[in-house]
């Protein structure tokens, strides 16, 4: 049985047609105690089983997903990674991430395809450009990289941009994060559960949590449709159903659902090179490694659980798409598809201990949580084996709504939501 | 495209409305009175409901609130009424 991945591992069962793959984790029945139980099989409760398992030796451990490994919002984002935010606490956790992102694969023994292509935000004025200087000045303060780009440099980059004068959304410049990327979303997925796996996590699909055990006012498990689990701590990292899951538990959340939709072209030969995002249009994409052009945009503004999208955003993000790249209207669409996100009112992520007692909460990333993964997991462990903040996580406590001190990245970089 | 009832002008595109809020909320007052998590409360938690939602939807084009009854999951609208009525009755 070959269980470790390598080039030789990959050549010696070439030569045997492939034969002694073993399954990449097992798929056991719940045991009826566990020290802790992780609420949702995305990349968030994947990555958190597997930081309790490696950094804090907690390996009696279960992932509970309703449906398959990596099939809501894991399996449907469109898999950039970027710490390009403006204030010190939104960079500190996400190029926290960005940095895990970077020995991923080596950590996991996993191919997560992390292509460091660059993502280039493009200004339309020079009001834009004043921006723009200030977050990349914001950035450098902060730590990460970031670049003050003319028009130039930005048609160097990704010659086919829209060179018209008479363009809606001329290029003035923009901002470059070149250590910026792109992963396959599935991989990070399976990676994380192969490697959690290994370290003795149980991961249980197809298992739906229907309710938790409150005893003495404290959460001391969760109910599902098969059987009780009983668990010192449960962490939930369920995005899109946050709020349904703390309905049960007795609280409410600060989290609007909305659908967020992506669409794929047909494959075509390699034309881009970074990520691309407009601020005027609101739309982004890149050319996957098939050659698809992955284009996204910004949020269905209607309340919905709906994983699916409403046709005016995406003749919205079309047509964004048209005005940055011209040439891309011969394109056909492939695949469209929607994710359910957890938008907070700073669009900022929500990691902390929940009101109820041993019940520990990660969610409200919105749009941003493929890339937040590794950082989300790494801190949402740390909280629960610890029973205390990291200290890159407490700025993001549920506190911040009743003190006030709220972290408005959708003031401060402008994102999405 | 989604049509959604206006109870001012009826049925209009979906691209002419803004979801304001969720129904129901009422705010505190008075406001030297109200603790910061009774405000906070307010300002910030949401039922987010799945399923069944009673929401507070602003129609651009006329300028007016309304409630409006729908579904989350099946984007299905039940109802839609004037808040106005609402406050006389």
């Amino acid at each position: 049985m070959t269980r470790s991945y390598s080039a030789f591992s990959l050549f010696r069962e070439g030569l045997r047609g492939h034969s002694g793959w073993a399954p990449a984790w097992r798929s056991p029945d719940p045991k009826p105690k566990y020290d802790a139980v992780i609420v949702g099989g995305g990349g968030h409760g994947l990555a958190t089983a597997y930081y309790l398992a490696r950094n804090h030796r907690i390996r009696n451990v279960a992932v509970i997903e309703k449906g398959w490994l990596g099939g809501g919002n894991t399996g449907r984002n469109t898999t950039t990674i970027r710490s390009n935010y403006f204030y010190p606490e939104s960079v500190a956790l996400y190029d926290f991430a960005l940095k895990l992102y970077e020995g991923l694969s080596r950590e996991l023994n996993y191919n997560v395809m992390f292509s460091q292509r660059g993502v280039l935000t493009v200004s339309h004025s020079e009001g834009e450009m004043e921006i723009a200087a200030r977050v990349a000045n914001a950035m450098q303060i902060n730590g990460t990289d970031a670049e003050l780009l003319g028009p130039d440099e930005v048609f160097q980059k990704e010659p086919l941009l829209n060179r018209s004068d008479r363009a809606r959304y001329p290029v003035f410049g923009g901002v470059w994060q070149g250590r910026a990327g792109v992963a396959r979303h599935d991989a990070v997925a399976w990676g994380y559960a192969r490697a959690a796996d290994r370290l003795g996590v149980d991961i249980i699909q197809d298992c739906e949590v229907e309710g938790f055990v409150i005893e003495n006012g404290r959460c001391a498990g969760v109910e599902t449709n098969r059987g009780t689990i009983r668990a010192d701590a449960v962490g939930i990292a369920v995005a899109g159903h946050s709020s349904v899951l703390a309905a049960e538990a007795g609280f409410s959340l600060p989290i609007q659902s909305y659908s967020l939709q992506a669409m794929v072209s047909e494959p075509v030969k390699p034309c881009m090179r970074t990520v691309v995002l407009y601020l005027g249009t609101g739309t982004y994409l890149f050319q996957s490694d098939k050659g698809e052009i992955v284009v996204g945009g910004g949020l269905d503004r209607v309340p919905s659980y709906a994983q699916r999208g409403n046709p005016p955003m995406q003749r919205t993000v079309l047509s964004g798409m048209l005005e940055m790249l011209p040439s891309f209207g011969q394109l056909k669409l492939m695949r469209h598809w929607a994710g359910n996100v957890d938008v907070s009112p700073d669009s900022s992520a929500i990691i902390g201990p929940s009101p109820v007692p041993g019940l520990y909460l990660n969610c409200g990333w919105g749009t941003g949580g493929f890339k937040s993964i590794p950082a989300g997991g790494w801190l949402l462990a740390h909280l629960i084996a610890k029973d205390e903040h990291h200290e890159i996580s407490r700025p993001f406590d549920l506190s911040r709504f009743t003190t006030g001190r709220l972290i408005d990245e959708a003031a401060g970089s402008g994102i999405a939501h | 495209m989604q049509l959604f009832p206006c109870p001012f002008c009826g049925l209009r595109d979906e691209t002419e409305f803004h979801f304001a809020a969720p129904a129901g909320k009422v705010r505190p007052e008075p406001a030297g009175e109200v603790s910061a998590e009774h405000w906070a409360s307010y300002l910030y938690m949401k039922p987010n409901p799945h399923g069944a939602s009673r929401e507070i939807w602003l129609h651009l084009a006329c300028g007016e609130f309304f409630l409006m009854e729908r579904d989350t999951m099946t984007h299905e609208v039940a109802g839609a009424q004037a808040l106005r009525k609402e406050a006389d009755a």
